[in-house]
C-alpha cells in the first residue's frame, strides 16, 4: 500500500492485531483516522492527515521534521489512534514507569 | 460473365504480376515478450499465452479437485499476461498489505538499516527482523542478541515489525539433531520408528518457536512469522499449529503469520491430525482452515513454479490452487509472490514485468489481502 508513505503500516496492524481481512480493516482505519477509504493510499492526503494526528512521517531531504512524533513516539499515538495496543508502546510505558 | 469480386483479408494479398504461381501471404500473429518459469525472456502469441492459461489451471484442477478458473477469470488473465507493458499494476484504491518475510538483504549496513530502507525507501507495510541462518533451533542459541537487535528496530522504525523464521523440522534429525533420521529409517521399512522420531521432533519443534517467541515479544516484537511452513511435511505443520495455538493464548492480540513451503502438505508421517483433520495431503482451502483455527492472523499459501512452463501457466496453475483458500478466508490472505512461487519465475533478480503481472492477477482476480 506504500506503508508510511500512505497509511499501509496502519492497515497492516489491524490484519496482524485484529485479523482484520483486506476491506475491514482498510474501513476501520478510515473511520479511525475520518477518512474515505481511498486516501488510506493517496500520499498527498496521508501526509496531512499523519501529520495532523502524530502518527509519524518519512523524514526527507526536502522535509524533516524533528519536532514532530516519529518512530517509537508516532507508535504511542498509533495505538491511542487505532484503539489497539502495540506491544513496544506497552513495554516502553512498563520500563519507563509511565 | 460477371466480374469477380475484389478478393479482402489475406487473398487480397496474393501476390500477381510476374509471377505465374499465387503465393499466398498469411497474416502473422503479434509475438509478445514474456517470461518462462526460469525467468528467460521468449516471445508467444496471445492464443499461445491463452492456451497455456487454459492449461496451466485444467492441470491443477485435476490435481488439487477443485474446479478451474472461470472463463472470464481466464480472460482477465489473458489480458494481464498478453501485455507488452513493462510493468503494470491494479487500479488507484485497490492497493494491498505488503508483509514481507525475509526483509532486507543483510547487506546494507547493518538489519536495522536494512528495515529502516525497506520502511522509508522502498515503502513496505510491514518489515521482518531475520538472521541468516533461518531456523529457530539456530536462533535459540543466539536469541539474547536477536532480542537487543529487536528492541533497537523497534526503537527506530514506525512500521510493524515482525520476527521470523522456518519451524524447520528436518534439523532435528540426525546428523543435525539428536533425534534418528526419519528420511533414512521410511527406506528400511520402519516406519513405526519414524513416526515416533518424527512426533519426538516435533514436540522440541514446539517448544522452540515459543523460546523465541517468547524473547522476541518480551522485545517488542509486533509479531512472529512461521516461514516454509510444513517443508518437512506434516508433523512440521502441526508443529507450526500447534506453537500457534500456545502463542495464541499467551498473546491475543500477537501478530501471527504462517506461511507454507507448498501447495501440498507432505505426508512424511501420514497419520498426523490437528483437531481431528488429518494434514497430510493438504491443498491451500484446506491450509487456510487449519491456520485460522490455531489462532494466526495471516495465511500464505506458497505455490511452486515449473521452471519449464511460462509464467501465464504458472499464474493460471497457482490461482487455481488458492481460489478455493481466498473465497472462504476468514483471516488475511498473503500470497507468497516472488523467487520461485506464486507465479514469479525462479531467479535471484525477479523481473519487475513478471513480479507486477502476478501481483495484479491475484489482487483482481482472487482479491488477496498481501502479499
Amino acid at each position: 500500500m506504500g506503508g508510511m508513505r500512505t497509511a499501509g503500516d496502519l492497515v497492516a496492524r489491524m490484519q496482524m492485531t485484529r485479523r482484520m481481512r483486506l476491506k475491514e480493516a482498510k474501513a476501520y482505519v478510515a473511520d479511525k483516522l475520518g477518512c474515505g477509504v481511498r486516501d488510506l493510499s493517496d500520499p498527498i492526503a496521508m501526509e496531512q492527515i499523519r501529520g495532523d494526528k502524530g502518527l509519524g512521517l518519512l523524514p526527507h531531504t526536502s522535509a524533516v521534521r524533528p519536532g514532530e512524533a516519529g518512530m517509537i513516539e508516532a507508535k504511542f499515538n498509533i495505538a491511542r489512534t487505532l484503539d489497539i495496543p502495540i506491544n513496544c508502546v506497552e513495554r516502553f510505558k512498563e520500563r519507563a514507569g509511565l | 460473365m460477371p466480374t469477380p469480386p475484389s478478393p479482402t483479408g489475406p487473398a487480397a494479398l496474393v501476390a500477381t504480376g510476374h509471377s505465374r504461381e499465387a503465393v499466398e501471404v498469411m497474416r502473422l500473429e503479434p509475438k509478445i515478450a514474456t517470461r518462462m518459469g526460469d525467468g528467460s525472456l521468449v516471445e508467444m502469441t496471445r492464443s499461445e499465452i491463452k492456451a497455456d492459461i487454459e492449461d496451466g489451471t485444467q492441470q491443477a484442477a485435476k490435481r488439487a479437485k477443485t474446479e478451474p478458473l472461470t472463463p472470464d477469470e481466464q480472460d482477465h488473465l489473458l489480458d494481464i499476461y498478453a501485455s507488452s507493458a513493462r510493468f503494470t499494476a491494479v487500479d488507484i484504491g485497490e492497493e494491498v498489505i505488503m508483509s514481507n518475510d525475509g526483509t532486507g538483504t543483510k547487506h546494507i549496513g547493518n538489519r536495522v538499516q536494512d528495515l529502516q530502507t525497506y520502511e522509508q525507501v522502498v515503502g513496505i507495510d510491514m518489515v521482518e527482523l531475520w538472521q541468516i541462518d533461518y531456523s529457530y533451533k539456530a536462533i535459540k542459541t543466539n536469541v539474547a542478541h536477536e532480542g537487543q537487535t529487536m528492541k533497537i528496530a523497534q526503537m527506530l522504525c514506525t512500521n510493524p515489525v515482525q520476527y521470523g523464521a522456518m519451524p524447520d523440522l528436518g534439523r532435528y534429525s540426525k546428523p543435525d539433531g539428536p533425534i534418528p533420521n526419519w528420511s533414512e529409517l521410511l527406506p528400511l521399512m520402519k516406519v513405526d520408528e519414524a513416526r515416533a522420531a518424527q512426533l519426538e521432533a516435533c514436540d522440541m519443534l514446539v517448544e522452540d518457536i515459543n523460546y523465541v517467541a517468547d524473547h522476541m515479544i518480551e522485545a517488542g516484537a509486533d509479531g512472529i512469522d512461521m516461514d516454509t511452513t510444513g517443508a518437512a511435511g506434516d508433523a512440521d505443520f502441526l508443529a507450526g499449529l500447534t506453537a500457534c495455538r500456545m502463542l495464541r493464548e499467551k498473546y491475543p492480540w500477537l501478530g501471527i503469520e504462517i506461511g507454507m513451503a507448498s501447495e501440498f502438505v507432505l505426508g512424511m508421517h501420514g497419520q498426523l491430525t490437528f483437531d481431528g483433520e488429518r494434514l497430510a495431503g493438504m491443498w491451500p482451502k484446506d491450509q487456510v482452515r487449519m491456520v485460522q483455527a490455531a489462532g494466526a492472523s495471516i495465511y500464505g499459501p506458497a505455490i511452486n513454479i515449473n521452471t519449464g512452463k511460462s509464467t501465464a501457466w504458472n499464474i493460471a496453475r497457482a490461482m487455481t490452487f488458492i481460489k478455493p483458500a481466498a473465497e472462504i478466508a476468514e483471516i488475511p490472505v498473503h500470497v507468497n509472490v516472488g523467487m520461485g512461487v506464486g507465479g514469479v519465475p525462479t531467479c535471484v533478480y525477479p523481473p519487475a514485468d513478471a513480479t507486477s503481472r502476478a501481483s495484479k492477477a491475484f489482487v483482481e482476480i482472487l482479491k488477496i489481502d498481501g502479499y
